[in-house]
């Protein structure tokens, strides 16, 4: 049968067909963190239900810890709280949790792949709509509220209705200062913010091949800002070299028999998507967006747009709004903007290859006076990794930041703000009014990207700075 | 959760595309709070000027729609952030019903686990809906009728629409969906027996 990768992972985990298209599907995996881990497994005990199976449940602090050198839970007390919660109850009920400051604690999607709970072929939930980026894995992957994280963790299952298919395909070869952060920002900008909402994605193509697993999590990472919960991309050899060894990986026998087992996964090579989309890798170029939806995204050598051109009404709206929050002029050229300003970090662009890439970067030169500049490793091992390869020293030289792991300025839940007014070029994936901070103003890029404004104090071509 | 049949309000129209949940709710409200207590938070950035005072053009901040319990928005409401939060922070402000074109997957599914009903109608009906609405001072009513899946605007016309067979059972009859799942609880067992044999290295490489 000529299933897609997607069907080969759902069909599979059903276990009652619920009726009217819903399936009580299986959850393998389910990842908890300090903003509802604590709650979650506190109001399932409350509501009078068990937890079956602990073992298949991994918890970390990341969204509400401070980030500041030798910062401990209580550094920010409200997400002190929270830690303390997640402590008790994970001890309770057995569920495994990543401390701060041990080994395995980081951002959620970040220690997940890194310590290979996620699998192929596996199915994995967690509170957080970023939890897509897992299936640059090849795992079916996806957020839910906090009522379904209480389900999950009480019968290890969720009923679910099954999405659409879709594929989007990137072809052809990477132009330069073109990273998986400005494929995903360029499909965004071209299909719109909606235009997967119902659909679980699966990124393939040449180019898509040609990636490391950890440019193929970042990809992922974004499928929610186009609306798509599941975004995914098949397993092959890249990934079963990455996770050998991994902590939760299997080993010996068990290794053969889950690697035979993936090598099944694929999309047969005539499976049909409901929607089919094709992306030339030569029409990209080093994105940044302009506005307050990821879909306001621009090449950098672009213009802002101007919204007397936007035929529809609550277009031309949304866009006046988002010039108006972000403090740009209609037509004018979006490099050159001056910045105050740069985050690297986040599920999205914190992992060792993007550390690498900013700091080639920056090597021998300074981050402009006036901006203020953070590098927020995605976790303790990277922040270790990092460190060991002097990517810190580097960053350092230059006039960066180098903190502890979190979630940090993509969220801004931590006590951590970007100063209202303030502009800043970030690697994370939201550019919402106020996600950074209240009144902050967010550009999102490549850490690359990132790394160059950091260092002409404004928005400015990655190109123009070769490594 | 609470249970969901009838409504009957003004439609307060917040007309804009793609509100994000961070807008509905911010993050650093959530951060140590419960499902109570978010209502006064809803929206706030757009709520409340940056001095703190009410921001009077803000459709909410309005004198008919203060206690409005439908929201009318434009596509794609409820995108971004999975945060149940925003759900509560829209019931915690009276909302029980958001008209939009689209909704965001998870916010969509978020808001039935807690009552509150998304419904989903063409951009124009939605346009429809508010200029009735607003073509009088006092700003007119709609109606909500979940048995009978229709909307009715404040001129009288009745407009169907689809829900999930599902959802709409569940918000009516109020139901604890943890329950009717372990209901299938031999047949979960039996699914993760069968599993381990199958594929034993998902559960062998984290046994505790």
């Amino acid at each position: 049968m000529a299933a897609t990768l997607f069907d080969k992972i759902w069909d599979p985990h059903v276990i009652a067909d619920l009726g009217s298209g819903w399936s009580l599907l299986h959850c393998d995996r389910v990842l908890l963190h300090d903003l509802s881990g604590g709650r979650a497994l506190r109001e399932v005990g409350e509501t009078g239900y068990a937890i079956p199976h602990p073992e298949l449940v991994f918890a970390t602090p990341d969204h509400a810890v401070a980030t500041t050198p030798g910062r401990t839970a209580e550094s920010f007390p409200k997400g002190g709280e929270l830690i303390a919660g997640l402590r008790k109850r994970a001890a309770e009920t057995g569920v495994r949790l990543f401390d701060l400051g041990q080994d395995g604690n980081g951002i959620v999607h970040v220690m997940g792949p890194e310590l290979g709970i996620v699998l192929p072929g596996t199915t994995l939930v967690c509170g957080d709509s970023h939890t897509c980026t897992n299936g640059g894995l090849g795992a079916l992957a996806f957020g839910i509220g906090a009522s379904e994280l209480r389900h999950v963790l009480a019968t290890q299952t969720l009923p679910q209705k099954k999405p659409k298919r879709m594929r989007i395909r990137f072809e052809g070869t990477a132009p330069a200062g073109v990273t998986p952060k400005d494929m995903i920002l360029h499909a965004i900008g071209r299909f719109g913010t909606g235009a997967g909402t119902g659909y679980a994605v699966e990124y393939a193509g040449s180019a898509v091949r040609a990636l490391s697993v950890e440019g193929r999590l970042t990809l992922c990472n974004l499928s929610i800002e186009m609306g798509a919960k599941m975004g995914m991309v098949a397993p092959d050899d890249v990934t079963y070299a990455w996770l050998a060894g991994r902590r939760f990986a299997p080993t010996g026998t068990a290794w053969d028999a889950a690697l035979n087992h993936w090598r099944s996964l694929p999309s047969h090579t005539d499976a049909v998507f409901d929607s089919d989309l094709l992306i030339s890798m030569a029409d990209i170029a080093p994105q940044i967006t302009w506005g307050t939806s990821p879909e306001q995204v621009l090449p950098v050598t672009g213009h802002v747009p101007d919204p007397a051109t936007a035929s529809d009404p609550i277009r031309r709206a949304a866009y006046e709004a988002a010039l108006a929050y972000m403090d740009l002029k209609p037509g004018q050229l979006i490099a050159g903007t001056k910045i105050d300003w740069v985050f690297i970090g986040s599920c999205t662009n914190s992992r060792i290859e993007d550390l690498r890439a900013a700091a080639a970067v920056l090597r021998g030169r300074k981050v402009a006076g006036h901006v203020t500049a953070w590098v927020v490793p995605g976790s303790e091992r990277v922040k270790k990794e990092a460190e060991a390869e002097g990517l810190d020293a580097a960053f350092i030289a230059a006039g960066f930041e180098w903190r502890e792991p979190g979630c940090a300025l993509c969220v801004a839940a931590n006590g951590e703000a970007v100063p209202p007014g303030a502009r800043c070029v970030s690697t994370s994936n939201r550019n919402f009014v106020g996600r950074q901070g209240p009144g902050a103003r967010t550009h999102l890029a490549s850490p690359a990207m990132a790394a160059a404004a950091a260092l002409a104090g404004a928005i400015a071509d990655v190109r123009q700075f070769a490594a | 959760m609470e249970k969901f049949t009838k409504l009957s309000g003004p439609a307060a129209p917040l007309m804009r595309a793609n509100v994000d949940t961070d807008l509905i709710i911010r993050i650093h409200r959530l951060v140590g709070t419960g499902r109570i207590g978010l209502g006064p938070y809803a929206f706030e950035n757009l709520r409340f000027l940056p001095d703190g005072t009410e921001n009077p053009d803000f459709v909410l901040n309005k004198a008919p729609y203060r206690e409005a319990p439908i929201l009318l928005a434009g596509a794609n409401f409820g995108c971004g952030s999975s945060r149940e939060g925003a759900v509560w922070a829209l019931m915690g402000a009276g909302i029980r019903c958001v008209i939009a074109p689209s909704f965001g997957d998870i916010f969509h599914n978020n808001c039935f686990q807690n009552g509150l009903l998304p419904i989903a109608l063409p951009e124009e009906v939605v346009k429809q809906i508010a200029a009735e609405t607003e073509a009088s001072q006092a700003a007119r009513y709609t109606a909500i009728d979940l048995v009978r899946q229709v909307v009715i605007s404040p001129e009288g016309a009745e407009i169907p629409f689809s829900i999930d067979a599902r959802k709409r059972d569940a918000l009516l009859e109020g139901l604890d969906d943890i329950a009717l799942t372990l209901r299938l609880k031999d047949q979960i067992a039996a699914w993760q027996a069968a599993d381990r044999a199958k594929r034993g290295w998902v559960w062998e490489s984290v046994k505790l």
